[in-house]
């Protein structure tokens, strides 16, 4: 792989939209300093290279910092547009990929959050809510190998770092990824074949003991 | 459903997200045919273009749907090569998306909790918090007739709804915030953008749009009791 010159990614190991970074400049075979970030008393860099949010990822390339996991993808697919294009090239296929990834931003962290966070009822109607989402992605994943077609792009890489949280997911929620969404579960299998993926995705195990410090941390019976 | 040729934009007349994706159209001079639609009565048409938000704006090209105002926004400039909307720089262009976020994250966000506070409590912090934000976009501005420069720009589309709806926030909640002492840049801008040709006959009525928001305001508030 050839080394980028100044390509510095801040983030935190198990963070889901840094791994979407993470993902994408592995398919770019692009070289990177990666520097992990306390996210409880953040450093000097991260707070001037993200003023406005105080929150990683934050990619800097020769010192100009982008914020936004997405729109950091965005960026290192045009900048490296000589190998692995993530978005379609056809507009409409593009904003389709943009919409999709805006509705995963908007719902699946939020939704699985309170699949923890919460008990009784509350969890319960988190539960159903967190199924539909994925239902609604699997009718859009339809018969496909990938969100993308034939080949693994944007919408899968926005899609993918979630599936390490799902062992913690229907363990705390009492459900089952694969029988409520069986294709949703084929698909992961396949981005996992990825090196890419599979280099980047944090193991199940350490997402579940995460989220039971997180568990503790909030006061949230477990 | 037979795919017609041409552009149609589904909205509804006081969406600052429909007006924004309208703005646009009108910066490409690209011809629409534009479907008002009831959202308490939404059309077959509406729910079969988008299913999964079920929202406006939708805009329809050649019987094929794009959602999200910021989504078309890219859609529109991508097609339509004329009048570029989007910088054309990588890092601009992510720039532009970040500040894209801002307003539709952060600003939006700020502006509801204001809008919908009913203790003073509530309402004096969510102000404070609000002032900060318009502070950062005030900087921003700084030297500049709009975002874009000397002319209408993405973000000047982007952040076009504070020009208009968050004095209709003002009015509808009582509370004010733009304030041409503290935030002069701020303010000079939102009086260059409602007076350019581009706007100025594309924003909805300010009376009815203050009922239209004044009755969204209570109905909300009841249904959280």
């Amino acid at each position: 792989m050839a080394r980028e010159k100044g390509v510095v990614l801040l983030d935190f190991w198990v963070s889901p939209f840094g791994q979407r970074v993470r993902i994408a400049l592995a398919e770019k075979g692009v070289d990177y300093e990666y520097k992990e970030q306390d996210l409880i008393n953040k450093s000097e860099h991260l707070l001037k290279s993200n003023p406005v949010y105080k929150k990683i990822p934050v990619l800097l390339r020769d010192g100009k910092p982008i914020s936004e996991s997405l729109i950091i993808v965005q960026y290192i697919d045009e900048v490296w547009s000589n190998k692995a294009p993530l978005l379609p090239a056809e507009p409409l296929a593009r904003a389709n990929a943009r919409f999709w990834a805006d509705f995963i931003d908007k719902k699946v962290y939020e939704c699985g959050t309170r699949l923890w966070k919460l008990v009784g009822e509350e969890q319960e109607a988190a539960k159903k809510e967190f199924i539909e989402i994925f239902k609604l992605l699997q009718g859009e994943l339809g018969d496909r190998k990938f969100f993308g077609g034939e080949t693994f792009g944007f919408l899968d890489l926005a899609l993918v770092p979630f599936v390490a949280w799902f062992y913690a997911y229907e363990t705390f929620a009492k459900f089952s990824m694969d029988e409520e969404c069986p294709k949703i579960v084929a698909w992961a299998k396949r981005c996992m074949e990825r090196e890419s993926v599979s280099k980047t995705l944090s193991d199940p195990n350490k997402v579940y003991e995460f989220v039971l410090f997180l568990k503790k941390k909030f006061g949230v019976e477990y | 459903m037979a795919a017609g040729k041409g552009v149609k934009l589904y909205g509804m007349w006081a969406s600052p997200a429909v007006r924004r994706v309208e703005w646009a159209l009108k910066k490409k001079g690209i011809k629409y045919e534009y479907i008002e639609e009831d959202l308490s009565n939404k059309s077959f048409e509406l729910l079969q273009y988008n299913p999964i938000t079920k929202q406006v704006p939708v805009l329809v090209h050649d019987g094929k749907p794009v959602m999200e105002s910021l989504v078309i926004l890219e859609y529109i400039d991508e097609v339509w090569k004329g009048n570029p909307i989007l910088p054309k720089d990588a890092y601009e262009r992510a720039k532009a998306q970040f500040w894209a976020s801002f307003s539709e994250d952060k600003c939006r966000d700020a502006v509801r909790k204001v809008y919908f506070a009913e203790e003073e409590d509530t309402k004096m912090k969510a102000m404070e918090h609000l002032m900060e934000i318009i502070r950062v976009i005030d900087q921003e501005l700084k030297g500049k007739k709009f975002f874009g420069g000397e002319s209408i720009g993405y973000l000047d589309l982007v952040f076009g709804w504070m020009a208009f709806w968050l004095g209709i926030a003002e009015e509808v909640a009582s509370f004010k915030v733009v304030d041409s002492k503290k935030f002069p840049n701020f303010t000079s801008w939102i009086n260059n953008f409602i007076n350019d040709p581009l706007i100025r006959g594309n924003l909805p009525p300010r009376d009815k749009t203050l009922e239209f928001f004044r009755n969204f305001r209570k109905l909300h508030l009841a249904s959280c009791k």
